[in-house]
């Protein structure tokens, strides 16, 4: 089996690469799960990424994530429009840190889904009857096991799969361990030529 | 081929676009705060990076910094070593960085368009979701999180895909005591807190039109409460002028070389929008919130819906939540529901011309005693002008508080926050469960309807108090 290095307990990928992620999954069925819910903000005077999992929904705890089925859980399944408000990656952060290397849910907020991509959590949005299927499972039966299959596109529980898509930029960086920033920093060229096009007052 | 106002700032800062990958996007100007830059910075350092273009880049303290008396220290070691790594990181990186207590610091989405660095046709981003504030601007402005802002610090570029394009049109004219605010949270309650994901917004139509730059702020700042990142006004002369003379603004004959530049950057006439939206601001009432997401917002003289008129499972369940934990009754009137705390500011009500209308409101009354009223300019540039109009007179007078800039008790990091269990009528821009303290309960409206309260001691209507 082949389990996501999300960089040991720490959140940020270091150079590892994700190509899958299975285990058990839990579910907290609500939409809009906001950044304020997974990670309140009196938890960000941090300075660094890690050790926000103590803290992960700490408004709502103790609650599924402290139950016996939770225990080693990688997947966490929700409604739609999961992530939305503040741009705060110590949302990702801190659901990397807990042990999270995917969610699934109906859909993602912009920021979030960025955010969570950039750090190596996979953000998988299915679509319905498949969504409500997956969370329907996952909430009768908290710790099903479930699999993330990045190179496939493909979500897979005990009786059942669906694919799922990827902006496939972000799923190329995932599989390969891409560096973005040292991908721009190789367009260095282009972006001085761009800088030198701009009128001097806007320089 | 006709283009609209996004279309030609997002091709205008295009370094490179290759088929398949991201756009590389310029970024004009990165905007940094304490919170989320600590981890980008560490990045660099790791990488043995510079800071590509300081001069493209400004710090400020806003969010964990105590709004108490300038002179207590930061009452919280953590908080205070969140913002002496902010400062060391400005000095290591050569950054201009405006620390509590510097005449130019404020909230970064209030201190930056006054400084004049907030321009028209300009890609701005800053590593919060509110950046969209700057839109008002006619600028391509977003939140990004912090692998990014390290990103924009590395190379002054960011990986984007193209969003898709949605006109918001507003005609008609807002009533006397109806505000951006109560329009934007009627846009959201329209849209839901997510109808605006995957899209940039352009505000149009008449009523967007008369708003001033203040109210333009308030519209696009609370875009991301409907799911978009960036929403925008294309510039006009009510920009130019309230731009013109700030410190950063272009003078002499840049400034006439970019007034030309400026005025081309509206939407060509028949440009085609993914999506487009309408809304009439005549008969449009104050607004007020009732749940725990921004589009939960009804007319402050309507009542409480009941989950049982909601059809969609999930919505209507989430609704039950939200009342609960308001401990709000379905069924019954806004009015006249009870009340802890009033907030006034934030960056989305934190400007003079907000404090102005909740000073409107209060002069000549006092605070009911029964409720605590904090008054928080957004930056100390509006805290000068607003005591050189005595303000602060008018606040102190009437029972509020009149406290130091920052960012307070929207997010309550830094201290200010209601207790367990208490209510606020809140300026700011969310009223997720929790967000102004554990426990705490938000409803978020205007700054008169927030005064109003804040005088009658329950849920108010301002237009009775003229």
């Amino acid at each position: 089996m082949t389990r996501a290095q999300a960089s040991g307990g720490g959140g940020r990928r270091a150079s590892g690469r994700v190509v899958r992620v299975e285990g058990p999954a839990v579910a907290l069925p609500r939409d809009n799960i906001d950044t304020d819910q997974i990670i309140p903000a009196r938890f960000l005077k941090t300075t660094t990424r890690e050790g926000l999992g103590a803290h992960l929904f700490a408004g709502w705890r103790p609650c599924i994530l402290d139950e016996p089925a939770a225990r080693g859980a990688r997947i966490l399944v929700a409604g739609r429009n999961f992530g939305c408000g503040s741009s705060r990656e110590h949302a990702p952060w801190a659901l990397l840190d807990f042990g999270f290397g995917a969610v699934v849910a109906g859909s993602f907020a912009d920021i979030f889904r960025q955010n969570a991509l950039k750090n190596g959590l996979l953000p998988v949005a299915l679509p319905e009857p498949e969504h409500a299927q997956v969370l329907a499972l996952t909430v009768s039966q908290p710790g099903v096991g479930l699999e993330v299959d990045l190179e496939r596109q493909l979500l897979s529980w005990p009786s059942g799969a669906c694919p799922f898509s990827i902006d496939p930029f972000a799923r190329e960086c995932l599989l390969q361990g891409v560096d973005e920033i040292g991908y721009v920093l190789r367009q260095e060229k282009a972006i001085e030529e761009y800088e030198a096009r701009q009128p001097a007052s806007e320089r | 081929m006709p283009r609209t106002i996004i279309d030609k700032i997002w091709e205008r800062h295009l370094v490179a676009s290759p088929g398949a990958a991201p756009a590389l996007l310029y970024i004009d100007l990165h905007l940094v705060h304490e919170v989320t830059s600590p981890q980008a910075f560490e990045g660099l350092r790791r990488r043995g990076l510079r800071v590509r273009r300081p001069e493209r880049t400004f710090a400020v303290a806003d969010h964990a910094i105590p709004t108490t008396p300038l002179a207590d220290p930061i009452a919280d070691p953590v908080a205070a070593r969140q913002v002496s790594q902010l400062e060391a990181n400005c000095r290591e990186f050569g950054i201009p960085c405006y620390g509590r207590g510097h005449e130019r610091q404020g909230i970064v989405h209030v201190a930056g368009p006054e400084l004049g660095l907030t321009r028209p046709g300009t890609t701005i981003v800053c590593g919060d979701s509110h950046t969209a504030t700057h839109g008002a601007f006619g600028a391509l402005a977003f939140g990004i999180g912090t692998s990014e802002v390290e990103m924009v610090l590395a190379t002054q570029c960011l990986l984007q895909r193209r969003p898709r394009t949605c006109r918001i049109r507003v005609d008609g004219a807002l009533a006397p005591g109806v505000s951006a605010k109560d329009l934007v949270l009627a846009i959201i309650a329209k849209l839901g807190v997510n109808g605006g994901t995957g899209f940039v917004f352009e505000y149009a139509g008449a009523a967007v039109r008369s708003l001033s730059m203040e109210g333009r702020m308030t519209l696009c700042n609370m875009s991301i409460e409907a799911g978009a990142r960036a929403g925008l006004v294309a510039p006009d002369d009510t920009t130019f002028a309230w731009l013109h003379g700030r410190p950063f603004a272009p003078s002499g004959a840049a400034w006439d070389a970019a007034l030309r530049r400026w005025r081309e950057l509206a939407s060509d006439p028949d440009a085609a929008f993914d999506r487009e939206a309408s809304l009439s601001a005549d008969g449009l009432a104050p607004m007020i919130t009732f749940g725990t997401n921004p589009a939960m917002a009804v007319a402050i003289d309507g009542s409480v819906p009941d989950p049982g008129g909601v059809s969609d499972e999930g919505d209507r369940q989430a609704l039950r939540r939200a009342l609960e934990y308001m401990a709000i009754e379905a069924g019954k009137p806004l009015l006249g529901q009870r009340l802890d705390v009033v907030f006034v500011g934030s960056c989305t009500n934190g400007r003079l011309e907000d404090l102005r209308e909740a000073a409107r409101l209060l002069r000549g009354r006092r605070v009911h005693p029964g409720v605590r009223m904090l008054v928080v300019p957004g930056s100390r540039a509006v805290r000068a002008a607003a005591e050189a109009e005595g303000l602060n007179r008018v606040f102190l007078d009437a029972g509020a508080e009149w406290r130091e800039p920052g960012c307070s008790m929207c997010i309550a990091m830094n201290g200010d926050e209601l207790k367990p269990g208490q209510r606020a009528i809140s300026t700011s821009n969310r009223n997720f469960e929790g967000r102004q303290g554990p426990g705490s309960r938000t409803m978020l409206a205007s700054p008169a309807t927030a005064a109003a309260c804040a005088v009658a001691g329950v849920v108010a209507d301002p237009r009775r108090f003229a």
